[in-house]
Parts: C-alpha cells; structure tokens; sequence
C-alpha cells in the first residue's frame, strides 16, 4: 500500500481510484463484484423459475394447453436475435481490449439495434396476446370455444372479441392461430414437418383445462421482468457508446465495457432458458 | 441519538480527520468515504429504532388492559406492522452490517476504503428512497398484513400494502449491494501478508452475513415484486380463488427470512467475538473453531425455512427434515459460544459497557437460543405456533442478542467512530437497565405464551392481564435506559474526554488509525499481526490508552 498521504503515482491512470494499488486490482475488484451481481440475477429470475416449477408439477395440464397460443416463430427469430447481440457484444470487449475505437462503437451500435429488434418483436407478442384476450388472472378473457361453458361473465365479452378477431387476419401476418381456432388452428398454420409432430403426439383437441391464465401469468412476469433487464441493458450500453465516442476506453481500461458485456450475455442466457421452458415444451 | 450524530462534528480532536476536512450538506450526502456513509447510516438506523421504538411502546401500552386501552383494533394491527417492519427492514438488517461494519470494515484491513465506494454510497441513497417509500406507507394509512405480509390477506387488505413491499424491494438492493461490496473488499482489499485467518473473526462475521444478503435477498426481491404485481394486476399467482397457493408465497418469503435471521445475528456474533477477547485480555479460544461456524451457520441458514411452516400443511416427510436440519444450526452456535465462554477463562475481565453488553448477549442469547429448540421440535411447535412464546423466543435472539450486540459495537467503537469517550458510569448503569428492562419484558412472555396467550392479539382473556402489564412495565424501563443512553452518547459527543486511538487495547487494525480516523484512514502504515495479541502493547496513562511496543530495532 503506498503511504495515504503521498499524491497519486504520477503515472498513474486517470481512472485509477484512489484506494487501489493497480489497474489490475481494481479491474478483478470490479469483475468480482460484477459476478456476484450476476449470481443475485441469477436468483432474482431463480424465484420465477421456481414458481414455474411447481406450478408446471402441479398443473401440466395448463402448460401443455396454453403454451400453443405462443408464436415459436416469432420467439426463435428472437433467440437468434439475442445470441448475435451477445456476439457483438463480445466482439465490442475485444475492440476496446485492442483499442479499435472505431469497430467499438459499431459493435456496440450492432448490440444496441438487435436489443431493439428483440423488444419490437416482443411488443409484437404482447399485442397479439393483448388483441386476444390471453392474459393473466382475472383479465384472462379469450374467445370462442376455450371458454369455459361454465363462465356467464366471459359470455358476453366473447360476442365482443369475436368480432374483433374477425377483422384482425387482414392486418395480421403471424402464424399465430386465433384463441377461437384453439390448438388445431396451429397445427393447421404451422409448417408441415412441426404440425405433423404435433398431430402425430399429444393435440389437445379436447376442452381447455382450468386456470389457463395461470401460464399467462407466469409467462408475462418470466418474459415482462426478462424485458425490463433488456431495457437496463440498453441503457448501459447507450452510457458505454457515450463513454466510447470520447475515446475513453483502451487496453488499459475497458472495464465498463467488459462489465456491461457480461450483464448482456446473462440476459441472453436467461432468455435462452425462457424460450424452450415457454415456447417450446410438451 | 437520532440524525444529530451526523452533522456533529467534535471540534479540535488531534487536528483534520474525516468527520471534519469537508464541510457541508452535499459533502455528507454525496461522501464515497466508507465511514462517513456509515456514520450516516449510523444516525439514519437509531433514527428508525427511535421510530420502531415508540410503535412497540404504543402497543405495549394498548395491551395494558384486555380490552381497547389506547386505540382500536384496526390501528393496533398496523402498529404492530410496523413495528415490525421498521424493526426489520430499516434498522435491525442494516443495523450492524452497513453501519458499524461500513466504518471498521476497511479499517480492519488497514484499508483505505471498500472495494467499491460508488456502489456504497449507491446502497446508501437505496435505503433512503426505500425507507421513504415504506414511510410513505405511513402517510397512506398504513398497513396491516403482519411484517411477513402472508398472502392471501396482504393481497386482498386494502391497506398499502403496495408502497410498504415496494420500499422493502428497494431496501432488498441496498442490502445486496453492501454485502457485494463487503465480500468483494475481503477478497481483494486484504493487505499483503493478511490471510483469511489472520483476520479479526468480525471480518469472518461480515463475511458470512454478506454472503446471506448476496444469496437470499433476490429472493425477496422477486417476492415482494411477485406480491405487488398479485396485487396491481390480479396476476393469481398466490390467490386461491385462482388456482394459486399462497403457501407458494411463505416458501418464497421465508426462503428469504429466514436466513435473513442469520444477516442480522451473524455480525452481531462478530462483535461479541471482539469485545469478549478485548475485555478479558487474553487471545481468542478457538479461533478457526469460531470462523468456520460462521460458515457453517450461513450455509445451515438456507436449509431451514420450512420450520416456519409446520403447521401450514406441510408434509410429515418435509417437517421431520426440516426439524432435523433446524437443530443442526444450534451446533455452530453452540462453538461459539463455547469458545467465547472458554476465552473468558482465567482471563484479566474488565467490565467496561461493551463488556456488560457482552456478557448480556450471552445469557439473552443464550435463552433465545434454546427456546429456538422447543419451536423446532414438532410437537411442541403445534402447541407453541403463533403465541407469545415465538414472540419471545424472537426478541430474545433479535433484540437480547442482535441489538444488545449492537449496542457492545457502538460503544466499542464510539470513541473511533467520533473521537470522544463516552461516560463510562451512565454506560454500565444504562447496559444494566436495559438488559433487566428486557427480562421482565420478554421473559413473562414466554409464560403467557406457553400458557395459551395468541400472538397479535387485540383482546385477550382476563387471565393474561397480570403478565402483560409486567412485560409493558418492562417496556417502560427499557425505554428509560435507552434514552438514558442516548443523552450520554449526544452529550459525549460535545463534551466528551477526547479518546485516545486504543482506548480499549485492541490488537486488531483499526485501534492503529487515530480516533476519529484521518480522511484515508491511516497515517503511518499499519502494522499487521495477530488480532487477538495483546502483549506487545502497553498502558499510556497519559492518553488513557494503549500504545504498541517500540519494536526492538534489530530487523535491519
């Protein structure tokens, strides 16, 4: 440790903290502390993903029912999205690593537009679960024959939504069938091969089972609190583009950069988990 | 001893230091320098305690009489509340970890800060906005689910229960980052030639606390925000009338707290490692013996949260377990206590506050601890569930051990916190007050509740009314000891002996920096060595305190 009252090394780096000795110290502090804030990510999602242990335990019913109203198409084009941000976001550490001022900012430019394909494509999904009435709890209200026969109140919102849907295939290029059309309605939009598979093994044809909006839920909480970390993210690397375009990364520091970095490839890993446990299960 | 601490600035005590080389509102408010941002939660915790305090006076006071004494029954159920949530949330999780550790921490490992200053000062402005959010919830009306918020009722109440959960979210942050920032500063502060075992066992306490508060807090985080959203979107998770489960919600939630028992006794053991050494004047028993139950008590801490939910229709199988894994946990504390009893042996005792504050804990702490047992066995817990007796066996660990622990540390490091010593006859008279006010407050609480007596009840049979006006009456002197303690720690602070830097004869680092310490801490280099050494030093009558010996000049 060198003496407290002596000044700064004179050649010290300019964004050398004062309570550190080196460069090195604190970039393994920074890299340190970022892990262990990773690792609370981590758990944070840990809770969702075990409420949707127990209610996929308790209820696969539910799960098996209503993750077909999902788009795999949309959600894959995201997954790809995702893992080329991670891409040039890791190409972005090695730029400033090497010092190409230049190809930093692209990259991290590159990152920032795949972000916001991802959340365009997100808000997308949202509208057409919105435009359909597949949502949570009690504002779970779809159309046609999924609804309970049972249910008086979803009645006459039906009527309403109903016509709704009647008018939406003009505007609407997805593949996503309608919540009237039901599960055969994918299969019948779907590419062959898939909706030969889906024929072939389990196609719930039969009555939608109780408290679907329960994997509405959980699928709005899972992929709105995945979408908020994305926002965060944009945000960090719309500070890193700042910071980059006064020149101020290089091989001597480029902790920020690296950090940020990190965060970005556990929100990709997150969604990684996310597609296949909401998209793509049996 | 509320926000006065902060702004007081003892005058002329050995020149600059840290409290006095800047001056101003924003140079407080916006300090990266670890001990003036734990000064400031210093004054910001005993202002919450000041506040959790007269709430729990207020219901002491309500249940002086079976019936309605002083409010009715719906205010005395958000008193309670919040009782229990600032108690909680705002003073007894932050209390020692980010206010006392926050100053010793660094110094400790002859430091000049935490690893990372912005990120502390960041957990800082956190529990302020969080602990105005949860004020907030005051202002609302208040809230009246119980501080464990159970779903289904804190989801259907229509108190604000929103505001209170999302200040407690925030809070969740604050307290995540200052142990990131702790464990981060052990592993890559540490001066050279300082191993994991050369530190002072209160590092191995913080150490054990911060990696709770990483590992548990999201937890929580995630909690109150699936609870918040329960209740703003109707999402049915924890709803019955959904197809939710609310017992979902007390996995969830005690997931959390329960290991967050162990955030707030594990620093407290740290300090009584500390005091119990220094004041016998003899090295540490068992040194590795107390680290490694620090360790272990963290790890054990996550293995046990179903205990709080025998009676909440868990399965026998999970009960059984869960009842094995909570007795194991009295094994690490058993070392410790052990260790500390044996340290005391044939030692040189001084009965100085921190002290009378120690040797408090262990008997409190000591009862707390053992009537844990008889919660954690099945039978009894049927018979003992939500009555006075977890009421009691709760205080007697939180408040006998974590807080009289607290106190130890105050007054331990007081004089290097501010410079000034502190009036030792008023603190050995108000210690005593305390620790006495305490029993006669809890103590008859076990009675009641082994005897029947409900927890959170308004009303209650005639029969309980001898016992709860002697706990209320226990509660009053309480209260005299601690403002008793609070005039003469804020009278120390202006009219107090100047402290010497080693008033106590401490081995560890930071009896080496000068009291109160310099803007980077130390001076002249610190010297390392084994913390718990006493005999290299000796008594300065002059100063009051103890100087180390001249090293013999014969390494060069």
């Amino acid at each position: 440790m060198s003496t407290p009252h002596e000044g700064r090394d004179e050649h010290a780096h300019p964004h050398l903290q004062h309570h550190f000795e080196s460069m090195a110290q604190q970039y393994d502090s920074g890299k340190f502390g970022m892990w262990l804030f990773l690792v609370t990510e981590v758990l944070l999602f840990g809770g969702l993903f075990c409420a949707y242990a127990v209610y996929r335990a308790n209820h696969p019913e539910i799960f098996a029912y209503a993750h077909q109203f999902l788009d795999k198409t949309l959600g894959g084009l995201n997954t790809l999205v995702l893992i080329v941000s991670s891409l040039t976001m890791a190409m972005a550490v090695r730029c400033a690593q090497l010092g190409q001022q230049r190809r930093l900012k692209q990259m991290l430019a590159a990152t920032l537009l795949c972000a916001c394909i991802f959340l365009g494509v997100k808000g997308v999904e949202y509208e057409h679960k919105w435009k359909h009435g597949l949502l949570w709890g009690t504002h779970y209200v779809p159309q046609g024959e999924t609804v309970a026969p049972a249910d008086a109140a979803g009645a006459a919102t039906t009527a309403e939504t109903t016509a709704a849907a009647a008018a939406a295939p003009a505007d609407g290029g997805t593949t996503l069938p309608h919540a009237a059309t039901g599960p055969q309605g994918l299969a019948d939009h779907s590419q062959p091969g898939h909706g030969g598979a889906s024929h072939g093994g389990h196609g719930p044809a039969g009555p939608a089972p109780r408290n679907v909006h329960l994997f509405f839920g959980i699928y709005f909480v899972m992929t709105g609190l995945h979408g908020i970390h994305v926002l965060a993210g944009m945000i960090a690397i719309v500070w890193l583009l700042r910071r980059s375009a006064a020149g101020e990364f290089g091989p001597e520091y480029f902790a920020p950069v690296d950090f940020v970095g990190l965060y970005w490839h556990l929100v990709d890993l997150i969604w990684i988990f996310l597609f296949p446990l909401l998209y793509l299960i049996h | 001893m509320s926000t006065h601490d902060a702004t007081a600035a003892p005058p002329a005590v050995g020149g600059e230091n840290y409290l006095n080389c800047s001056h101003g509102f924003r140079s407080w408010i916006f300090t990266l320098d670890h001990k003036r941002i734990g000064v400031m939660y210093l004054a910001s915790i005993l202002s919450f305690f000041l506040l959790g305090g007269i709430l729990a006076l207020l219901i002491r006071t309500e249940l002086l009489t079976p019936t309605r004494t002083l409010m009715s029954a719906d205010d005395y159920n958000k008193v309670f509340t919040l009782h229990g949530a600032i108690m909680i949330f705002l003073f007894i999780i932050p209390g020692i970890p980010a206010a006392l550790g926050n100053f010793v921490l660094p110094l400790m490992l002859g430091a000049k800060d935490v690893a990372l200053p912005r990120l502390n000062l960041a957990s800082y402005h956190l529990y302020l906005i969080g602990a105005l959010i949860a004020v907030l919830s005051i202002v609302q009306g208040g809230v009246d689910a119980g501080w464990t918020f159970y779903a289904p009722y804190s989801t259907t109440t229509n108190t604000a229960v929103v505001t209170l959960t999302f200040g407690v979210f925030v809070l969740g942050f604050s307290s995540v980052f200052t142990g990131l920032n702790f464990i981060v500063t052990m592993h890559k502060m540490r001066p050279a030639g300082m191993g994991w075992f050369d530190m002072p066992l209160m590092l191995w306490a913080l150490y054990a606390t911060s990696i709770i508060q990483v590992l548990a807090t999201p937890i929580l985080g995630i909690t109150m925000v699936l609870l918040i959203v329960e209740r703003v979107m109707g999402i049915g998770i924890f709803d019955p009338a959904l197809g939710g489960d609310p017992v979902l919600y007390q996995h969830f939630f005690w997931f959390y707290s329960h290991p967050a028992v162990y955030i707030m006794i594990l620093p407290a053991m740290g300090i009584i490692s500390e005091v119990i050494s220094v004041f016998s004047r003899k090295h540490i028993f068992g040194y590795r013996a107390i680290a490694y139950s620090s360790i272990a008590i963290a790890a054990f801490s996550f293995l046990v949260w179903g205990h709080h939910m025998f009676t909440s229709g868990q399965s026998d199988l999970m009960n059984m377990i869960f009842s094995a894994l909570t007795f194991s946990v009295s094994i690490p504390s058993a070392v410790k206590m052990f260790n500390w009893l044996s340290t005391m042996y044939k030692g040189s005792i001084r009965f100085d506050t921190p002290m009378i504050y120690a040797l408090s804990f262990m008997f409190l702490f000591g009862i707390g601890g053992l009537t844990g047992l008889f919660l954690g066995s099945l039978a009894t817990d049927v018979h003992l569930h939500d009555t006075y007796f977890v009421v009691a066996h709760f205080h007697y660990v939180m408040f006998g051990g974590t807080v009289i622990a607290f106190l130890a540390g105050l007054h331990y490091w007081w004089p290097k916190m501010f410079g000034r010593m502190y009036d030792e006859k008023w603190g050995r008279i108000s210690a005593i007050i305390i620790s006495v006010g305490f029993n006669i407050t809890f103590f008859t609480q076990f009675v009641m509740g082994s005897q029947g007596m409900p927890r959170r009840y308004y009303a209650y049979v005639d029969k309980f009314e001898p016992y709860h006006v002697i706990s209320s009456i226990g509660s009053y002197l309480m209260a005299a000891g601690f403002f008793m303690t609070a005039w003469y720690l804020v009278k120390s602070l202006y009219r107090g002996r100047p402290a010497p830097a080693n008033p106590w004869g401490g081995a560890s680092m930071e009896w080496q920096a000068a009291s109160p310490p310099v803007l980077h801490n130390f001076t002249d280099e610190p010297v390392g060595g084994d913390p718990y050494d006493y005999s290299n030093q000796d008594y300065d009558p002059a100063t009051g305190g103890y100087v180390l010996r001249k090293p013999e000049v014969s390494d060069r």
